[in-house]
């Protein structure tokens, strides 16, 4: 069962094959049997089952729809109410959320069985989820290697085929990252496309949920249920929802792609270039016409990028004080104390770094040079996309420059860290949507293929990784041990 | 440009942080290595360039003025390390 | 040496919204602790604000009442301090681009009208409250108070006395209250004041350093707060010692300002635009709105009066003094039909000093302006005398009984019948021979003890007029 898609999942539930609860109960075995990866921070077995019998009334009575009684593993950074809700750190790991995010809101009225909770990198904090208070997460294709961040869980998850698909968000690149480095599908949507009520805020005017799933077929199903507009996410867009699955078959006949020359400098890994050379040409194949584009000032999009996110999680996380929730330390002497020792107790490093970067960047004296510029050249990087994106359909080059490292490598420079994400986080800037799609391999590790398109293309963005899926197979490899 | 460990502990305070003594060269370290790299925007020419807060350039939204919201107070104090009569309890505020 | 006293305010109106500037739950008062703070009030994870319509348009009201620059598009911030009545570690508040920017608004103290400019007022979100009853040596906190919508409006540092300030805080006052976008209740801290205040010599032009005063929440405190500072200033300066800028607690019981501690440590708030919200855009559409909905301005409202209804500036200030009052004297005029002196007479006089006596707002009175308008209708038409109303009107007040019902239930009527007040003027003649033989000699005054006698005799209700006439006829004879 668990190689199947989500179509054919909803066929077989409907066929009476299996039931949801034989489903979800087989998810939860393999769950169970591939502990050692550490994807899931809390699996939520009874919740699960519940709503599998609950889907399998459901499923008996007509107004079921496709995604009822079908397993789907959340994130753990979108709150579930009744399921404890950490976002990965300390600081909420008593934290039962009250209340569910939009999102999952969404899942639960679509009939899906929520498996239980994805591990991922503190508060989405790192590429590796190495940051994550309950430990790294390995990669399915090679257990000795990180499955990228911060939604390395969900990754993980859906490449070891623990779940059929499985949310992610990305701030900088968290769904497509891991989507890359162990090979599915992910969708980085529109900023304001997905709600981002009860998605636990790292960086508010970047963070954006989408889904990772094994194919751009059962990703535009997942997407079908989480885009929308919500009244209660004033950065929430009011615009149609479009039919995610009706043109996934569309030609891609005279399709233009741009190749941003930027994307192709020294710090690219031969291999990984050549397996997006090939990539490419497969495209070329289906109709499409490529042409070389500039980002000019992508370069700017890291510093940018890590002084406005740094900025904006700074005040983010202050509501964490151990006050109304979280953790508390231990006998504070006074006010600060608690304050002080609650935050230091619970917050892991790489928050730490950040907090205080953002505070630093913000505080008196340094805003008008940090993030008064950095706002600049986030202006500059947008309109070097819209330009882009004036001359071709949609622009394609790599995710990440390496495929995935070995657990432990980079932890000792952030910086380096930093720098992996270049080909990433100038999208975060713009609010454009984006897809990751295996395209090969390099040294036996899984490369992904990156499709930037305009905003809200996110059908197209489908269209055209379907189309590519439809003529390879690398979407439907396996990692051994995991078949 | 580097920070020194001053710097970081009035930072830190002002995060309400708690680092250890013994981590504090360490975070110098690398929010000194971060500046660096973030010096590297001085480079653009952002001359005319209006700060983008967001993606979107659209408007705020605005609520019509109802209150829906009921009494959940139990609920969420389920969650509160300490409360009494009702109340979330911290160390003494001083004025 | 002689000094000179700079006074700034910063005004907290909290908005008359139902529910609070960024989430759906009530700003009632007074309700249980925490019991009105919903999930977006508490910061818990995950949670967004959206925007008030209301709170919005409230300030664009004050703000076109002031005739201050409103902005085109206002953007909200977050100010960044940790304390345990601010759920999120920030307040969500304007920096940059505040809704209402540069306006004014004239004070009159002494005679004299004075134009006290204001610098800005921009919308922010309440905190919540610290209650430092002893819970085992803790603070507890309640958050129902958090996320209700404030207005903070910052004057210039025009004002030059306490006196002064006084007099502006209570024209702001004045105005929120005629606008409906506050509630006044200075009690319940609904409206608040925060005063800076310097010293510099006469005739020096840059400013001294200031003390900031914090929350002197009634305008008693606020004139003695300011004048117990000045003189603390004047008194250090002289000894040879300077101010330092801080903020400062005015003391009521012993009646001095001293430093607070815990502010001292230099803050650094690190407003930056909140990335949850979105830009304001304050649309044509609105505007045009809000000010057809904007109601006659007090200023405005006190310049009608003296012109309509003639009433001296002092009349005219008192009865425009609050929308309700001043609605109330005009419904009792249209009603009544009489002329406005009779009616502000009986409005300021007899109807306002039962008000203080029972110390109730005008929303709260017995009497409503139709039912006052009633009696002055009876007044007029002498169907009674005024010394009868008072009778009146004090039983209008102990019960829901219309003025007519009053006169006939007590029999109040006034006697107007001739031949009636006749019967009783002869039989006074007749019983006091000795005061008719001393009018007759001459004393005029004894003619105020007929007078007297016979409003006796009749209970009250001879009408005046007619006694006063037939006395003098029958006592020339």
């Amino acid at each position: 069962m668990h190689n199947k898609t989500i179509t054919e999942l909803a066929k077989g539930l409907r066929e009476k094959e299996f039931s949801s609860v034989e489903l979800t109960q087989a998810y939860l075995d393999r769950i169970n049997k591939y502990q050692a990866l550490n994807c899931f921070i809390t699996v939520a077995e009874d919740h699960a089952l519940e709503q599998a019998k609950r889907s399998d009334i459901q499923l008996a009575s007509a107004g079921a729809g496709l995604l009822t009684g079908i397993p789907i593993a959340q994130k753990d950074i979108f709150c579930t109410q009744g399921i404890k809700t950490t976002c990965g750190s300390k600081m909420l790991d008593n934290f039962i959320a009250p209340y569910n995010a939009t999102v999952i809101e969404k899942f639960n009225t679509a009939g899906a069985v929520t498996l239980g909770k994805l591990n991922m990198d503190e508060f989405a904090m790192g590429s590796s989820n190495e940051t994550s208070f309950y430990g790294a997460v390995q990669n399915p294709w090679d257990t000795n290697t990180v499955p990228g961040g911060s939604s390395g869980g969900s990754a993980a998850a859906v490449a070891a085929r623990l779940s059929p698909a499985v949310t992610g968000t990305d701030t900088g690149g968290s769904i497509r990252q891991p989507a890359s480095l162990c090979g599915i599908t992910g969708l980085k949507p529109t900023y304001g496309r997905v709600s981002r009520y009860g998605m636990i805020a790292f960086a508010s005017s970047l963070d954006q949920g989408g889904p990772m799933a094994r194919s751009a077929e059962d990703a535009a199903i997942l997407m079908q249920t989480m885009a929308g507009f919500d009244t209660k996410d004033s950065t929430s867009v009011d615009r149609e929802v479009p039919n995610y699955s009706a043109g996934l078959n569309n030609s891609l006949e005279g399709l233009k792609i741009g190749l941003p020359k930027e994307f192709f400098d020294e710090g690219l890994n031969s291999d990984i270039a050549s397996a997006i050379e090939i990539a490419v040409n497969e495209y070329k194949k289906l109709g499409a016409e490529i042409k070389e584009v500039s980002l000019p000032n992508m370069k700017l999009a890291i510093p940018a990028y890590y002084v406005i996110a740094s900025a904006e999680c700074s005040a983010n996380l202050s509501r964490y004080d151990g006050v109304r929730f979280g953790y508390r330390c231990g006998d504070p002497a006074d006010l600060n104390d608690l304050y002080i020792r609650s935050r230091g107790e619970a917050f892991g490093a790489e928050v730490k770094r950040r907090i205080l970067m953002g505070t630093y960047a913000l505080s008196a004296g340094y805003y008008d040079a940090y993030y008064i510029k950095a706002q600049k050249v986030r202006r500059l990087i947008s309109g070097d996309f819209s330009q882009a994106l004036s001359e071709v359909d949609v622009l394609m080059g790599p995710v990440s420059p390496t495929t995935a490292f070995g657990i432990g490598e980079k932890t000792n420079d952030p910086i380096e860290m930093y720098l992996a994400d270049i080909y990433t986080i100038a999208v975060n800037l713009a609010g454009l949507p984006a897809m990751s799609l295996p395209a090969g391999f390099a040294n036996n590790k899984p490369v992904g293929l990156q499709v930037i398109g305009n905003y809200f293309t996110e059908d197209r963005l489908l269209n055209i990784a379907h189309q590519y899926q439809q003529v390879t197979g690398w979407h439907q490899q396996t990692p051994q041990g995991f078949e | 440009m580097s920070l020194t460990t001053d710097e970081i502990k009035k930072i830190a305070y002002l995060a309400r942080l708690g680092i250890d003594e013994s981590d504090i060269d360490a975070y110098a370290n690398d929010l000194s290595n971060m500046l660096d790299l973030m010096t590297q925007m001085g480079k653009a020419n952002t001359a005319g360039i209006n700060p983008m807060a967001h993606p979107m350039d659209q408007m705020q939204r605005l609520r019509p003025d109802v209150a829906t919201e009921t009494n959940q107070r139990d609920h969420f104090q389920a969650l509160a390390p300490q409360t009494e009569a009702g109340l979330y309890l911290v160390p003494k505020v001083l004025d | 040496m002689e000094w000179e006293t700079v006074i700034g305010l910063e005004i907290h109106a909290q908005m008359a919204t139902k529910s609070k500037i960024f989430s759906a739950a009530s700003t009632a008062y007074g309700a249980e602790p925490n019991t009105q703070a919903c999930a977006v009030d508490l910061g818990l994870p995950g949670v967004l604000p959206v925007l008030n319509e209301e709170a919005v348009r409230m300030a664009v009201k004050f703000g076109m009442a002031i005739e201050a620059e409103i902005a085109d598009y206002s953007v909200f911030a977050r100010k960044n301090y940790f304390y345990p009545d601010l759920p999120k570690g920030y307040q969500i508040s304007q920096m940059e681009l505040p809704i209402v920017g540069i306006g004014h608004l004239d004070i009159e103290v002494d005679g004299e009208t004075k134009r006290i400019g204001v610098t800005r007022a921009h919308l922010e979100e309440d905190a919540g409250k610290s209650l430092h009853e002893d819970f085992h040596g803790l603070t507890g906190i309640d958050l129902n108070r958090a996320g209700t919508p404030l207005l903070e409006i910052v004057s210039e540092p025009d004002m030059r006395s306490a006196k002064e300030a006084v007099a502006y805080m209570r024209k702001i006052h004045e105005l929120v209250r005629y606008l409906e976008i506050c509630d006044g209740n200075m009690q319940e801290g609904s409206f608040r004041c925060d005063a800076n205040v310097s010293v510099r010599p006469k005739g020096q032009k840059e400013y001294g350093t200031r003390a900031e005063l914090k929350n002197i929440n009634s305008f008693r405190f606020v004139e003695k707060a300011i004048n117990i500072e000045v003189e603390r200033q004047i008194d250090l300066i002289e000894a040879g010692g300077s101010v330092v800028q801080e903020t400062r607690l005015y003391d009521a019981d012993k009646n001095e300002t001293r430093s607070m501690r815990s502010k001292e440590e230099a803050n650094d708030y690190r407003y930056f635009p909140d990335p949850d919200l979105l830009s304001v855009e304050i649309t044509d559409e609105l505007r045009a709105q809000v000010k057809a909905d904007l109601p006659e301005l007090p200023s405005i409202k006190k310049q009608r009066f003296i012109e309509q209804y003639s009433h001296d500036n002092e009349t005219a200030t008192l009865l425009t003094s609050s929308r309700e009052l001043a609605d109330f004297f005009e419904v009792v005029v249209k009603q009544s039909g009489c002329e406005a002196r009779l009616c502000s007479n009986w409005v300021s006089g007899n109807f306002l000093g039962a008000l203080n006596k029972a110390n109730l707002e005008i929303t709260a009175s017995p009497i409503s302006a139709e039912r006052l308008a009633g009696l002055l209708k009876r007044i007029a038409d002498n169907t009674i005398s005024g010394k009868i109303a008072k009778q009146v009107f004090d039983a209008l007040w102990e019960s829901d009984l219309t003025t007519d019902e009053v006169i006939e239930q007590q029999g109040l009527k006034q006697i107007t019948d001739s031949g009636a007040i006749e019967v009783i003027i002869d039989k006074i003649i007749a019983d006091n021979p000795a005061q008719v033989e001393q009018y007759l000699s001459g004393k005029d005054k004894v003619f105020g003890f007929f007078v007297g006698q016979v409003m006796k005799a009749s209970h009250g209700k001879a009408n005046p007029g007619e006694v006063n006439k037939m006395l003098q006829g029958k006592l020339k004879r």
